[in-house]
């Protein structure tokens, strides 16, 4: 099995004749004999046409929203993904491209990274962005350190009404470096409660976490407020969010935001079971903060002739150069899903992002209250606006409810009875612009049945 | 010898192609998204009067408006600018840039990839359970270990993974153990990594043949060292021939050992970490593994545990019920270090090494091992030769070599950056440089399996050329690169000046002009 292979046979033994050696086993001499094996166990290597027939086959048994109406978010969210950014981030020369360690052959990705942290940061409002994190998760692990090393302090801040999936991530990035102390949300509004907030915050509060719109989709209209709370202590203001929110919502950076991270997934970059994501990471342009920033930054400057062009910068914060007292170790990024990003920012304009925005916002408000309508079901749960995700309580078993739906062939919400037991019977559902009238209709046929 | 010239699109006088701001225009539209169903239509307003005044964004994002077919043009502009493994030689150490099978991105974008959601019951994604499931069995196969996770979305996230089980079992253990001991060669990430956990760092030294220096970590070792985090094959491309050794003294000690597998590409079907002693050990699918590297991500490292760390792993773990005929998710693991990412990892990386492992086979697995090993010896014997380099350490290489340019250095003036660059002017990705620190002008080469020996002879070719030129013309070498979109970029002007976004650099020339 030679396929990714090239050398021929006759040109194996001429390589070793020219380097004085028998055979290619002897170049393995130096490891233990009692080590070595002859083979892994494994299947044989099998044709192209064998092997896409055996993937194919195991990946029939997903269903995607192609084929099932799907009203799921959290953390990750359907848009749609144009055909121009689809087709130019598949282009060879972005996908099979290394790190840009060496800038005068690299100025493509350079470029496009440079554009997409300079987009982000107009989306944002904030000064300074780099060329992305693995994920919003890993995002707000990175912030609550950065926090911790730019403030000295050690407690972390962070909303009850926070994504499970994130918060857990969280944990495991301050690990015995802090402790993170939980604000409620509001029963009524769903916001967060300012008051739980300033009870909770002291002097040894290194960071303040907000997500807007939070996990249950509300938009989080006193969070300006909060950042105040979280100033008046000298602590790091961190805002998540998700950048479609921001076609028609202030930009944290407007509100008083010192880091704001997010999860970029929507911005072109598709669902993918999950995975790759896009982690946003941007600060205030404060020399402190940048120093401490984790993740690579790329920069303008000039070649020897004077072109204006980009190159990684700042590097001495990075892992290769700083070693154990870099800001963090992250190598390896999300750099094509930030090209993807940054395609998808340039083509929409601030007109087409914004027009998603309300899309997604008039869509969500449609299905609340045709949901709410229906006899055992209250949509949303909380009075303040909502983005594109809702709460959902029902009088029924909501894991019946979830079957009942998935056996008329539609995707409901996700179920919250786990992770907010507090909610009842709940759910979380998502409608963007991805949804259709049919869509909607068979949810709500499915949804009507159950009452019925 | 093939003259190189990368194209370059140049816009203006001292500038290439534009920024997306430069080239935006008022009024014109890009992508036209949906409308919102029809009976949503009227809540427009509605909706956007329900968000309070000042929650309510009043100025749209400065964003360019471009239309699609300059979108298209310039992107593509963009890509003609930078090179890839589908142009060329890309021989960069400790990187294993491998040619990327194509077969994979065709498959990871079908529909039952990209429109499938994460929080979707198992039922209807029992596929992408499966493919999980599978990777992670032949994973664990090839690196001879328990179970692997696939969560982390890097190499590095899989050392901060290894590093957080190794936290939690000696928290479990009720041992406080603070040390990791780290050999002075190892990637970066390595002591980044174990410093985001909390860890110690302690730098073991190299002996003169580039290996673990059995003394130091004799001396070293104790119960205050929590592991031994360990390349092998080392980033001088040499095998820790003495790891039963190593192993033992550290496993005398209640102490773990990491791989960091960066350099997996020599081992395959050869030897198994877990035999080597190995408790823990990561993989970057974006190496060995032929996922393609994106310009920088996505990648995936997942990690492989032997039985004593098993229970530590991440959540959820992928599970099959063999009654039910059905794979699922298992979040129900008291001991787990919980989550290093969200939901699963990196989906379409873990599928498209999937794919790989298929095509490829046990047979393929160890060959990749031997071709990689052999290119890397050829090459070293053949660019030893040179005038101006050499091997500081010798050896049977592995999947890669290290050439030192101090000859050169001393004779022509002329440094590894320097010859770095010029390597560029012929269409070909220079080496690793500076790297492993303890070599100085340092040329790390890795060629991998998927060359053919006449690209390999051009790059000897190259590297002879390049050589007679330092002794004859050195400026030719201080002045590269010629051949390239841009010439030699002035990296300490960006790091001085720390213009980070468009809105940086229009204010910096507004300063300037005032």
């Amino acid at each position: 099995m030679s396929k990714f292979m090239p050398l021929t046979q006759g040109e194996i033994e001429e390589m070793l004749r020219e380097i004085s050696i028998e055979t290619i086993e002897e170049l393995f001499d130096d490891i233990p004999p009692e080590l070595k094996i002859s083979m892994v166990e494994a299947p044989r290597g099998r044709t192209e046409y064998e092997v896409k027939r055996h993937v194919m086959k195991i990946l029939s048994k997903n269903k995607p929203y192609s084929t099932m109406p799907l009203f799921l978010g959290g953390g990750v969210w359907p848009h749609y993904v144009p055909s121009v950014v689809k087709y130019l981030s598949a282009l060879p020369e972005f996908v099979t491209g290394y790190t840009p360690y060496q800038p005068e052959i690299s100025q493509g990705i350079l470029q496009a990274l440079f554009e997409y942290q300079s987009m982000i940061c107009e989306l944002t409002g904030m000064d300074v962005a780099n060329a992305s994190m693995y994920d919003w998760a890993s995002s707000l692990g990175e912030a609550a350190l950065m926090a911790l090393r730019v403030t000295g302090k050690k407690e972390i801040v962070i909303p009850q009404a926070i994504s499970p999936e994130r918060e857990a991530v969280l944990k495991t990035y301050i690990h015995g470096k802090a402790t993170i102390r939980k604000v409620a949300y509001d029963v009524e509004t769903g916001m967060i409660d300012l008051e739980g907030l300033q009870n909770v915050i002291s002097k040894e509060t290194a960071g303040v976490y907000i997500e807007n719109p939070n996990y249950f989709g509300v938009i989080e209209c006193e969070a300006e407020e909060a950042g105040k709370i979280a100033h008046e202590v000298d602590a790091i203001f961190i805002v998540g969010v998700d950048p479609i929110s921001l076609g028609v919502l202030t930009p944290p950076g407007d509100y008083g935001a010192d880091i704001v991270i997010g999860e970029g997934q929507p911005l072109g970059v598709g669902l993918n079971f999950g995975g790759p994501l896009l982690g946003i990471f941007t600060c205030r342009n404060d020399k402190k903060m940048i120093r401490n920033m984790p993740g690579r930054i790329i920069g303008i400057t000039e070649d020897y002739e004077g072109n204006r062009c980009y190159t990684i910068t700042l590097q001495t914060r990075e892992q290769h150069i700083r070693r154990e007292k870099a800001t963090s170790n992250i190598c390896s990024n999300e750099t094509l899903c930030a090209v993807q990003a940054a395609i998808y920012m340039a083509y929409m304009g601030p007109k087409g992002i914004e027009q998603v925005a309300k899309v997604c916002m008039a869509n969500a408000r449609y299905l609340m209250k045709k949901i709410d309508a229906i006899n055992g079901f209250k949509a949303p749960i909380f009075s303040a606006p909502h983005f594109k995700e809702f709460t959902v309580r029902t009088d029924f078993p909501s894991t019946e409810v979830h079957k009942t739906l998935i056996n008329s062939g539609v995707h409901g919400g996700k179920m919250l009875k786990d992770e907010f037991p507090e909610l009842g019977e709940a759910f979380l559902f998502c409608v963007t612009e991805v949804h259709t009238e049919e869509d909607v209709e068979a949810l709500i046929k499915a949804l009507s049945s159950i009452s019925s | 010898m093939a003259e190189f010239r990368q194209a370059t699109w140049r816009y203006k006088d001292k500038v290439l192609e534009p920024t997306v701001f430069e080239l935006s225009k008022k009024g014109r539209e890009g992508h036209k998204p949906p409308e919102p169903i029809k009976k949503a239509r009227e809540l427009v307003e509605e909706v956007i009067a329900m968000i309070p005044e000042r929650m309510r964004r009043k100025k749209p994002p400065n964003l360019p408006e471009l239309s699609e077919v300059e979108v298209v043009r310039h992107y593509t502009r963009l890509a003609q600018m930078n090179y890839c493994v589908d142009l060329g030689f890309y021989p960069l150490g400790s990187c294993t840039m491998k040619y990327n099978p194509k077969i994979c991105e065709e498959i990871a974008s079908v529909p039952e990839v990209a429109y499938v959601h994460p929080n979707q019951d198992e039922e209807t994604v029992q596929g992408a359970l499966e493919i999980l499931y599978e990777t992670e069995r032949m994973l664990a196969e090839i690196l001879g270990m328990s179970r692997v996770t696939l969560q982390p979305a890097a190499g590095a996230q899989g050392e901060l993974t290894g590093m957080a089980m190794a936290r939690r079992y000696f928290e479990d253990l009720e041992e406080d153990r603070r040390d990791v001991l780290i050999p002075d060669s190892a990637h970066g990430t390595n002591p980044a990594s174990a410093r985001m956990c909390g860890f110690n760092v302690v730098t073991i030294p190299s002996n003169e043949e580039g290996l673990v220096d059995l003394d130091a970590l004799e001396a070293i070792i104790g119960e205050q060292v929590a592991c031994l985090m360990l390349t092998n094959p080392n980033t001088l491309g040499l095998f820790e021939r003495d790891i039963l050794k190593i192993s033992r003294i550290v496993h005398e000690y209640g102490a773990l050992l990491y791989l960091d597998g960066a350099n997996m590409n020599a081992l395959l079907g050869v030897v198994k970490p877990g035999d080597m002693g190995f408790d823990i050990a990561h993989v970057n699918l974006h190496k060995t593994f032929s996922t393609p590297h994106g310009g920088g991500g996505p990648g995936a490292g997942p990690v492989g545990v032997n039985e004593r760390l098993v229970e530590y792993l991440p959540v959820p773990t992928v599970e099959y019920d063999e009654e039910k005929q059905k794979y699922y998710l298992n979040y129900n693991k008291p001991k787990t270090i919980g989550k290093v990412r969200s939901f699963y990892g990196n989906f379409t990386v873990i599928l498209k090494a999937y794919i790989y492992l298929k095509m490829i086979g046990r047979e393929g697995l160890r060959r990749v091992a031997e071709v990689a090993v052999l290119n890397a010896n050829y090459l070293a014997k053949r660019i030893e030769k040179i005038k101006g380099f050499s091997l500081p350490y010798k050896g049977l290489y592995k999947h890669e070599f290290v050439v030192s340019a101090t000859q050169l250095k001393k004779d022509a003036g002329v440094t590894a950056l320097d010859i770095a660059k010029r390597i560029l002017d012929y269409g070909i990705h220079p080496p690793t440089i500076y790297f492993p620190l303890i070599v100085p002008e340092a040329l790390m080469i890795e060629p991998t399996e998927t060359e053919n020996l006449d690209t390999l002879r051009r790059f000897v070719e190259v590297m002879e050329k390049i050589s007679e030129e330092a002794y004859t013309k050195p400026d030719v070498l201080k002045r590269a690169p010629h051949n390239t979109s841009v010439r030699r970029v002035d990296e300490a002007k960006a790091a001085k000046e720390q213009i980070l976004t468009w809105k940086m650099y229009l204010e910096g020339k507004a300063a300037m002009e005032h």
